[in-house]
């Protein structure tokens, strides 16, 4: 096949990924977007093997690790529960990380099959594009590795900090620079692997500083560096679908690093740097400890809950850590039974990741018209009688709003407050993520139901 | 004088970058998890130069050290793009709208 068509047809395959983000903008649409990715890689694999035309015993080998690495990851797609999303997506971006730092390897090893030059002279912008493609891909690499063993728990949540760590960074960044320069200039492999290693390196040291609640951030953020990696590769393999993909993928995950970093009113830098409200929780969680709350049991609950109208429901990350969003479905559907009308309120950083509560509501059955994103929902509270908050605390934490002292002031919050009562289920008055104090769980219309997401849930059912 | 190959890649990547940022702002946020699942299934197109790494070599020789980066690379992108796709798939399945004889 003629390089001419088969550059078409890598164009054909990336304007079919364009399409598959197009779909998502609804629903409706979004089955049909998958589509048109599946097809856009079908394409760019078939025209792949077409063009090298190459169908020896090699051919073979490609086969099999394609089925290997098929069968692997149809096996966790279809295994993976819904809550676990998070650690799914950042482990992929880890897999992104790597192959590209594999493929850049590989081709500065045999740059002749890539046409990019001989062993020692490869061409200078292709080693540049290499390098960038390689360096980004290890920060990926490494960066996601943590996020996932963070998420997974396996890692504390909790930011790890040292002293000398900003100027530490800073100076691996710019040795990065400094060993591209060198690398460029003397095309010596020694200097690749350093480039490697160092790009590792500051991936893991990127990540570790920051907390379980940022996660959000993090991983839209290593969502963006995943396709500039793959940019980095479609420019030295000269590949139009890669060059789109990788413009696409990056530009997707800096705009949801964006709209995260605006759901908590932090600047970007303000979360990479990380250790957020570590100082704060001494002062606060001491002097408010004497404050009578009001706490209740399902039937409690089950009471208010009946003789409302209308029911908003606010589920956080907790919702997801007790898998209790079946149970709140069955309590639901209770509800609608008897007329009453409840609505589902998100906020943008509720969970660990972006649409984790979608996600999660859709699977235990929720349609996805009776759920609403802050903007849509939060005048609504006012009107609302009893608010439902499973799960979620900082978000709803009216501090943001009249505390100028307090570390999550600006941030945009839901008017849980608003309602005629307010349900709180949570294990302890302990603080949240933010270590800061919620008004709320003191307030005369609030009742505390400490207990787990779930039984709490279905003990309410029960009672309705 | 002739314009280098390259300045045709840039504008592709800076356009692409500009098509990106406006399609991905109309993603509506509850799709905000499975965007990220098909972006990750897309970003391994890098397959394509796992491919040709993995077929750099010759006949004698199939496995040489560029050639196993390569083989390897591409399982790990096919992981993504099989687990991607599905996984995504599974969750928009999962998307329902209200029924309305209820």
């Amino acid at each position: 096949m003629s390089a001419n068509i088969s550059a078409i047809f890598y164009l054909i395959s990336g304007v079919l990924f364009i399409l598959a983000l197009r779909g998502l903008s609804s629903p409706e649409t979004a089955r049909q977007g998958n589509f048109f990715g599946i097809l856009g890689m079908v394409i760019a694999i078939t025209v792949t093997f077409l063009s090298i035309g190459n169908f020896s015993t090699g051919f073979i080998y490609v086969l099999i690790f394609l089925l290997i690495g098929g069968l692997i990851g149809a096996f966790i797609a279809y295994k993976i529960p819904m809550t676990a999303m998070p650690e799914l997506v950042a482990g992929f971006h880890s897999l992104v990380g790597l192959a590209a730092v594999f493929v850049a390897i590989s081709a500065f090893l045999n740059p002749e099959a890539f046409n990019l030059g001989s062993i020692g002279n490869i061409k200078i912008g292709s080693l540049i594009e290499m390098s960038i493609g390689a360096s980004v891909g290890a920060i990926t690499f490494s960066g996601s590795i943590i996020a996932f063993l963070k998420l997974q728990g396996i890692m504390s949540g909790a930011p790890i900090t040292f002293k000398g760590q900003h100027p530490l960074n800073a100076l691996i960044l710019i040795s990065i620079v400094v060993v591209t320069y060198l690398l460029c200039s003397t095309q010596s492999s020694n200097l690749f692997w350093i480039l490697l290693a160092i790009s590792f390196l500051i991936g893991f040291l990127l990540i570790i500083p920051i907390g379980g609640a940022d996660m959000p951030v993090v991983i839209s953020m290593l969502n963006s560096y995943s396709g500039w990696a793959a940019a980095g590769i479609g420019f030295t393999l000269e590949n139009t679908a890669l060059i789109i993909t990788g413009a696409l993928v990056g530009s997707s995950g800096a705009i949801l690093s964006y709209i995260m970093c605006k759901g908590m009113n932090r600047s970007f830098f303000n979360v990479i740097l990380g250790g957020f409200g570590a100082t704060e929780q001494s002062t606060t969680s001491q002097n408010k400890e004497q404050k009578p709350v009001k706490s209740g049991n399902a039937e409690d609950a089950a009471f208010l809950m009946k003789n409302a109208s209308s029911i908003i429901i606010v589920p956080g990350y907790g919702m997801a850590v007790a898998q209790a969003q079946h149970a709140l479905r069955e309590m639901v559907d209770t509800l609608k039974k008897n007329d009453i009308k409840v609505t589902y309120a998100i906020h943008p950083v509720a969970g660990r990741m972006p649409g984790h509560m979608n996600v999660l509501l859709a699977e235990a059955n929720v349609p996805y018209d009776e759920v609403f994103e802050l903007e849509e929902i939060n005048n609504d509270f006012a009107n609302a009688d009893v608010a439902f908050v499973i799960g979620a605390n900082d978000v709803t934490n009216p501090a943001a709003k009249t505390d100028p002292q307090s570390p999550i002031y600006g941030m945009p919050i839901l008017d849980v407050e608003k309602c005629k009562s307010v349900l709180f289920i949570k294990r302890s008055l302990s603080p949240g993520y933010a270590g800061i104090d919620n008004d709320l769980f003191y307030k005369e219309n609030t009742l505390m139901l400490f207990s787990d997401a779930k039984k709490m849930t279905e003990e309410i059912t029960k009672n309705l | 004088m002739e314009i280098d190959p390259f300045i045709f890649r840039l504008s592709i990547f800076i356009l692409s970058i500009f098509i990106g940022y406006y399609v991905v702002w109309s993603v509506t946020p509850s799709l905000h998890t499975p965007l990220m699942s098909v972006t990750n299934a897309i970003s391994s197109v890098i397959i394509v130069g796992a491919i040709i790494a993995g077929l750099a070599g010759n006949s004698e020789s199939i496995f040489n050290t560029s050639s196993i980066f390569g083989f390897l690379a591409i399982s790990l992108a096919a992981i993504n793009i099989f687990g991607g796709f599905l996984v995504t798939q599974r969750m928009l399945q999962m998307y329902k709208k209200k029924k309305k004889n209820k």
